[in-house]
């Protein structure tokens, strides 16, 4: 095993271990605080696949800006505590089935009896901010501005729908 | 690191995902989950962006390919961003009128 087997199989575990801690936990805030953890694991599996942009990218936006919003949404409603009476064990099961089964059919479906190598640390300089940056500014131009367009149009939906009558 | 343990990872966290919105009733939780889903599908993408990459190295071709994944990924984002907001100002309206956010009260689209 050397370093990368090693820290791969740690975000891993980090990962899923607080991803099933979200569904688990009773009080809502303690759900977005390990979400909060999943996505800092997922930005070091980025970080080891030489994804940096994407990695800062999404600590900023997702740790930063999206969890800090349902944080907001969440206190605001009073909603810290633990308060799910969760009636229906048959639900719950059948929920959790379901999941499982979705699991083992997409992992057997995708299984490849040659696995490729993807590159490792340090490899392949695709991810570096100076490639991407003159990629998006080059050939997506267009779409870079209609995504602002699309921030204006949620920004005003949202005031929108939040105001009172 | 091989792709197949990358592909695993993420079917294991959408898997994660689906089984939190089948099971959970607090409409948070729910917008939570579908999030995480969202992120798994994005790791994947940067693992494929990879491959292709390893790839295309392999058969000498440019050395940039594989970087509009990566773009897609920052779009993704981009859109997911604009769409929690309005989702969250929809679960406010939603609280306000019924006082609850358990999608069992939200069944009737009116009150």
């Amino acid at each position: 095993m050397n370093l990368t087997q090693v820290l791969f199989w740690l975000l891993s575990a980090v990962a899923v271990f607080s991803a099933i801690m979200v569904i688990t936990r009773k009080n809502p805030v303690f759900s977005v605080l390990y979400l909060i953890i999943t996505f800092f694991a997922i930005s070091g599996h980025y970080i080891l696949m030489n994804a940096q942009f994407l990695a800062i990218v999404n600590i900023i936006v997702y740790a930063g800006a999206i969890m800090v919003l349902f944080l907001f949404v969440l206190m605001l409603m009073n909603l810290n505590k633990e308060s799910e009476p969760q009636k229906n064990k048959y639900m719950l099961w059948s929920g959790a089935i379901a999941g499982g089964m979705l699991m083992l059919v997409m992992i057997h479906a995708l299984q490849t009896d040659v696995p490729e190598k993807i590159n490792s640390i340090g490899a392949g300089d695709i991810g570096l901010i100076k490639n991407l940056g003159l990629t998006l500014f080059r050939d997506y131009v267009v779409p870079f501005e209609l995504s602002s367009i699309l921030f204006l149009s949620a920004m005003v939906g949202a005031v929108i729908i939040g105001k009172k009558e | 690191m091989p792709i197949h343990y990358y592909i695993y990872q993420a079917c294991v966290l959408f898997s994660i995902g689906v089984a939190g919105v089948l099971t959970r009733r607090n409409a948070i939780i729910i917008f939570m989950c579908i999030e995480l889903m969202l992120n798994s599908v994005n790791l994947l993408l940067v693992a494929f962006s990879k491959l292709h990459y390893a790839r295309a190295v392999a058969a000498g071709a440019a050395p940039t390919t594989g970087t509009e994944a990566q773009l897609f990924v920052f779009f993704i984002m981009v859109v997911a961003a604009a769409e929690v907001s309005v989702g969250l100002a929809i679960i406010v309206m939603m609280y306000r009128n019924v006082h609850n956010v358990d999608i069992n009260f939200l069944n009737r689209l009116k009150h």
